[in-house]
């Protein structure tokens, strides 16, 4: 292991990891935007609301985000009319590009995520909420959606790691992301292994700094689902009216 | 739009070596997932640390990373110990040269070794969930009958656990197939590969890329159906609310 070559490079690697971070977060934010209309749209009764967000969330599951990257990135450049028109500018940039086909992967992979966990929302709380005269936007806003949110978190967890995993396909389009980084730096020293590794000890890094980060959130936002602590040092005997009725 | 040019055989044929490519990282990451669940559930303390080590780095690295670790550096690797043994072997006037001279490692090589390598991971995990959520009752009741551990293993946890693997196993399989789109990057010629290039020479990128998704999407589809029948048969004489 040559680690000299690495510490040479660390202001590559550094720098990478910064533009990682950025189209990771930049995407997941759009992702989480677009996500919520698309899974309410999907959840329509009415077969021609629901289809396109459907077919929307199928198709960007069903494929490899490469081949979606692919599609955006070269693809577009084949109609006349995006050449010439002022969009070009945006799909002239790898950046640009890698930015909405992440983008609208995660929405797609998170609508679908928020469908499932609203699906999820238990009878007696929409019953009660009908009960309350809440009308049917209030409802998703106070009830439905709140809930959701805190019962797609472990799934969205997950997402987030995909996402980041997925983003060193920019390194494919040019980018010089973390990925990017390792590549120029093999191409350029020849150290396969010492290239690849640092890299790989970055996202490891940053994987660990997502998986801490969600099990603070799901600490603070699954509060309620926890098992009770006993409340001060008294035998479980002395209080059984008290755990009795706490469930 | 959808007109080919007459590429379409071409696209056909990197789309039977990407199945390919899926069916045999599969095998090996079945067989990956398997040891590791082992691994993972067995009282040997070290092969828990090596199979957590495994499990815990492989999901934490982009797939991506890794292939191109192996691709690169596995051939460095390999040519390294064989040099290395074949040096020894002359050092030591031993009567044959247990080297290898300079292997070349294929693209078709590594790009299915890698993906094997990483879905045996999630596998493991998958595996180890399914065999833990085979009820104690039944394993104490092979017991009970006298079988040996492994009796108990090959008879009842085996069968038993399929069903409850079945799920994770088909989230894997399909998120593996849409993996192999990667191998496009170390030069092996899928149907990714074939669709830039037939893209590229009639200067429509789009439309080859949409076929080429769309055939993604029949896999996937296909996929869908087979899992969905295999586990209505693995499900039978379960009780359904």
């Amino acid at each position: 292991m040559d680690i000299q070559v690495i510490i040479e490079n660390l202001p590559l690697y550094l720098s990478g990891l910064w533009v990682t971070i950025q189209l990771v977060s930049l995407s997941l934010a759009c992702g989480l935007v677009l996500s919520v209309p698309v899974a309410l749209a999907a959840r329509s009764r009415n077969v021609f609301v629901a289809f396109l967000p459907k077919a929307y969330i199928y198709f960007f599951r069903g494929t490899p985000l490469l081949v979606q990257m692919y599609i955006i990135y070269y693809g577009m450049a084949q109609f006349e009319g995006v050449r010439e028109s002022f969009i070009w500018v945006v799909f002239q940039q790898a950046y640009w590009c890698a930015l909405i086909a992440f983008s609208l992967n995660t929405a797609a992979y998170t609508a679908e995520i928020l469908r499932g966990a609203m699906e999820q929302t238990s009878f007696g709380e929409i019953e009660a909420a009908k009960a309350c005269g809440m009308s049917g936007p209030t409802m998703y806003r106070r009830i439905i959606l709140p809930g959701a949110f805190r019962r797609a978190l472990p799934a969205y967890g997950n997402e987030v790691i995909f996402m980041l995993h997925g983003s060193a396909l920019a390194g494919v389009i040019t980018i010089v992301d973390l990925f990017g980084a390792a590549r120029i730096v093999n191409s350029r020293h020849f150290v396969p292994f010492e290239s690849y590794i640092a890299a790989g000890f970055f996202y490891l890094c940053v994987t660990f700094m997502i998986v801490w980060l969600f099990k603070i959130w799901e600490k603070r936002w699954h509060a309620h689902l926890r098992p009770r602590e006993s409340l001060g040092e008294k035998p479980a005997a002395l209080a059984p009216t008290a755990s009795g009725l706490s469930d | 739009m959808l007109d080919l040019h007459g590429y379409l055989p071409f696209i056909l044929k990197g789309m039977v070596l990407t199945v390919e490519v899926a069916l045999l990282s599969l095998l090996i990451s079945l067989i990956l997932g398997f040891i590791g669940a082992l691994a993972k559930l067995s009282q040997s303390r070290i092969a828990n640390t090596i199979a957590g080590l495994y499990t815990t780095i492989i999901r934490g690295v982009p797939d991506l990373v890794l292939m191109m670790l192996i691709f690169f550096g596995g051939q460095l690797l390999v040519n390294d110990i064989g040099f290395r043994l074949a040096e020894f072997s002359e050092a030591q006037g031993l009567p044959f040269n247990i080297g290898w001279d300079y292997i070349d490692i294929s693209p078709f090589i590594a790009g299915v070794a890698t993906i094997g390598f990483i879905f045996g991971a999630y596998m493991t995990e998958t595996f180890r969930g399914a065999i833990l959520a085979v009820p104690r009752g039944e394993i104490e009741a092979g017991y009970a009958f006298g079988m040996s551990p492994t009796q108990v293993f090959l008879r009842i946890t085996l069968p038993a656990c399929v069903r409850h693997a079945l799920p994770g196993f088909g989230n894997n399989w399909l998120v593996l197939a849409k993996t192999t789109a990667l191998v496009s990057v170390i030069g092996l010629q899928d149907m990714v590969f074939n669709a830039s290039q037939a893209g590229g020479a009639t200067r429509q990128p789009f439309t080859f890329f949409l076929v080429v998704a769309l055939l993604f999407l029949v896999i996937t589809g296909v996929s869908d159906v087979g899992l969905r029948w295999l586990n209505k048969r693995y499900s039978v004489g379960v009780r359904r609310a």
